[in-house]
């Protein structure tokens, strides 16, 4: 009886513990569940570290904030130039013209709803982006009208940019331009809905001169044959080889277009087949650099939360001074910035209501290092400027660029200190070493990160400079290993002759 | 021949521990000839195979260390060190045993110590070459990682190859027939786990119900 009971309590104790050490494993996990940050990184296992914010939200522009008497109506297209803000008002079709006067104050300078000039339409309808150049003239994709308009400063129609001739486009569709960037010589690049060969090029006399930057076009050997066998009726169904569009452009300070999409399959991603964005240069070519340890395509993990699934969806992008370009992901409402090497530098926002989330986020622009986006359903303008902690970063990559290396390695310091976890400090404190060539400190930065391809740029000047210094120790190590074996052997043959000889002189004088 | 006995009584067990050690370096460069003496001349011992496996699996475990970031990254929070010590005892237990019970079928002449003893000293490439890369990882370039990953293959093929030849020496197999059992002898371990597999997820199964019965039973004392 009395064995019976210890069994029920050894057993009970078991399972009560059991229960505790559950419990103790919920609350851990809820306590490293607690609110994630707002700003977040990928480390090098790919795992979300929080980050302070390299941005506040200096204010929120609503129309009412802004005094326009007719509330924006989904507003598609954002352009800045100087610090004037064109906004593209779609839904009134009218163009807004704001300027900033300080870090909040937005004032309203212009209101543009028709031009001057001969042409029978002189009205926008559904004009969906507007482009600027240095000289004031005013590009305006008039999606409705079908038409890209040039005006200059004062809104006289200057020419217009109509659907591209080319046998290749069906003649019955309409042509619907919608996002433009102009070049410095005025040529036009443009994305029209409906037309997946690239990006439309016209040069500054309005003729058309072709397409650039077609995206890859990836298939399967396997998909290849299949649809070999497949009928008609089955061929269409299946999912076509075509490129695929993109979904906006931006023009960078050096002239290369910038060009990103989100009409991307979560596989195609995951296997690098496709890209959710890429950096073209005159002859259409991707020459983004993809240096970073995590892909340039937004979040890595795509579960399902708070009703957004999949992949970021590239809807905009922006390319700082610095060459830092920022994404808009449209699902999760989220900024990307990548650097020049295309590592991570930081990622924040999120769906919602307050201020630094959106619900519909549309257009990113950047006014020196300070970013605004504009949300399509809030209406509104977000207008976002680094923090202390965004300045260092940006001042350390600004420094290294114009080769003062030490600045840069200070910055960087200031960077590690405010955040241990962030990676791009020590890989950043690493290039700063070896550009003032201490190969050994930049070695140590580097692996402290795994950045190895940098450390092998260190080590092996290291190497050949310890190399050259111990030269001659060297060579006599070498010269050891060869001589002391020959010396020894020698030595050993020479023995076994003296014996030899004196076993013979035993012998003779034997005899 | 006499000298050799003689040496052999003269100093005891440590100096044919120690000669049946050095013969694994022998039995590398000699497959045929030196698997063939390992059993038939009795050159080789118990011990310095069990110490051949030790040095493989402490060089497996020192990798993970020593070798240069360039080539191995551990993520030291998600890794075990035992899984990494049974990634090396769970295969070659199975092989050993797998191999055994099916050539002891089929006229194999090695025993199952015979089997564990030459298969060991199969793996003597592993140490011999990994212990030296190890080292010399931490002098190369992500340039030179070629250089690194070849030889690194090539111990592993090397190993395998004296796998191979040393059953086929112990068991007196032609090389079709030796072959033939090695390809058996995989797919029996295939079997194997799958028998293991089925076996733990039953008794896990099995002690899972006894447990709840008992908890049912307590609560309701």
């Amino acid at each position: 009886m009395k064995r019976r009971t210890t069994i029920a309590k050894f057993i009970l104790g078991l399972s009560m513990s059991a229960i505790l050490v559950a419990g103790a494993f919920a609350v851990n996990v809820q306590a490293s569940e607690d609110k994630p940050s707002y700003t977040y990184n990928y480390d090098y296992w790919e795992e979300v570290q929080d980050c302070p914010d390299l941005y506040s939200v200096a204010r929120v522009f609503t129309s009412g904030d802004l005094g326009l008497d007719e509330r924006m109506r989904n507003p598609q297209g954002m352009y800045v130039r100087g610090n004037r803000i064109y906004v593209c008002d779609t839904g009134n079709n009218r163009i807004l013209v704001f300027e900033r006067k300080g870090t909040d104050e937005l004032i309203v300078l212009q209101t543009i709803d028709s031009f001057r000039g001969d042409v029978d339409v002189t009205t926008f309808n559904n004009p969906t982006d507007v482009a600027v150049t240095e000289s004031g003239d005013i590009f305006i994709a008039d999606q409705g009208n079908a038409r890209i308009l040039k005006l200059d400063q004062d809104l006289n129609y200057l020419m217009q940019f109509d659907k591209p001739v080319d046998n290749t486009l069906d003649p019955k569709t309409a042509f619907q331009p919608s996002k433009i960037t102009v070049d410095t010589a005025g040529r036009v690049y443009c994305i029209a809905a409906g037309i997946n060969k690239g990006l439309i090029k016209y040069e500054n006399d309005g003729t058309f001169s072709g397409f650039v930057g077609a995206t890859r076009v990836t298939y399967d050997l396997a998909d290849y044959i299949w649809k070999k066998f497949a009928t008609q009726a089955q061929r269409e169904k299946m999912v076509s080889f075509v490129p695929t569009e993109y979904d906006n452009l931006y023009m960078d300070h050096e002239g290369f277009i910038y060009a990103c999409t989100g009409h991307v399959t979560p596989d195609d991603l995951r296997a690098e087949k496709s890209d959710a964005i890429r950096k073209l240069n005159l002859l259409g070519n991707d020459i983004l650099v993809r240096n970073g340890n995590v892909p340039v395509y937004g979040d890595l993990y795509w579960g399902a939360g708070g009703g957004y699934e999949g992949p970021s969806y590239f809807q905009d992008v922006t390319v700082l001074d610095n060459d830092v370009y920022v994404c808009l992901d449209k699902n999760r409402s989220r900024l990307f910035a990548y650097d020049d090497q295309g590592r991570m530098v930081f990622a924040f926002g999120g769906n919602g209501n307050m201020d630094g989330y959106f619900r519909q986020p549309m257009a990113i622009e950047h006014m020196g290092h300070d970013l605004l986006v504009l949300d399509a359903l809030d209406c509104a303008i977000t207008v976002f400027v680094p923090t202390r902690f965004g300045n260092d970063i940006y001042n350390a990559i600004e420094s290294f660029d114009n080769g003062d290396y030490d600045a840069s390695y200070a910055s960087w310091q200031n960077v590690m200190q405010q955040d241990g976890n962030y990676d791009l400090a020590y890989i950043g404190i690493g290039r700063a070493l070896l550009r003032k060539e201490q190969y050994r400190e930049a070695m140590k930065y580097f692996e402290l990160k795994y950045d190895d391809d940098n450390y092998s740029k260190a080590y092996r000047q290291y190497r050949k400079i310890w190399t050259e210094d111990h030269i001659v120790a060297i060579v006599l190590v070498i010269l050891a290993l060869v001589l002391i074996p020959l010396g020894i052997s020698r030595v050993r043959t020479l023995k076994r002759q003296i014996k030899k000889s004196e076993e013979e002189l035993i012998e003779f004088s034997g005899k | 021949m006499a000298e050799s006995l003689a040496t052999t009584k003269h100093s005891g067990k440590d100096t044919r521990y120690l000669s049946s050690l050095r013969f694994a370096l022998y039995c590398m460069t000699h497959p045929l000839d030196g698997f063939w003496d390992l059993t038939h001349e009795h050159r080789g011992t118990i011990a310095a195979a069990n110490t051949i496996l030790f040095v493989s699996v402490l060089v497996r475990l020192l990798k993970l260390r020593y070798t240069s970031f360039i080539f191995i990254n551990v993520d030291w929070e998600d890794t075990n060190v035992f899984l990494y010590i049974a990634s090396i005892l769970l295969p070659l237990s199975m092989w050993v045993t797998c191999n055994w019970m099916l050539t002891t079928l089929f006229d194999g002449k090695g025993r199952l110590d015979q089997v564990y003893m030459a298969t060991c000293y199969a793996l003597t490439p592993y140490p011999v070459i990994q212990a030296p890369l190890m080292i010399l990882s931490n002098f190369v370039t992500v340039d030179e990682a070629e250089f690194y990953s070849a030889v690194s293959v090539i111990s592993l093929v090397w190993c395998a190859f004296l796998i191979i030849s040393a059953m086929g020496q112990i068991h007196e197999f032609s090389l079709g027939k030796n072959l033939l059992f090695t390809v058996a002898t995989l797919f029996g371990m295939l079997v194997m786990t799958f028998i293991l597999m089925l076996f733990f997820s039953m008794i896990s199964q099995g002690v899972a119900y006894f447990v709840s019965l008992v908890r049912e039973i307590l609560f309701r004392i």
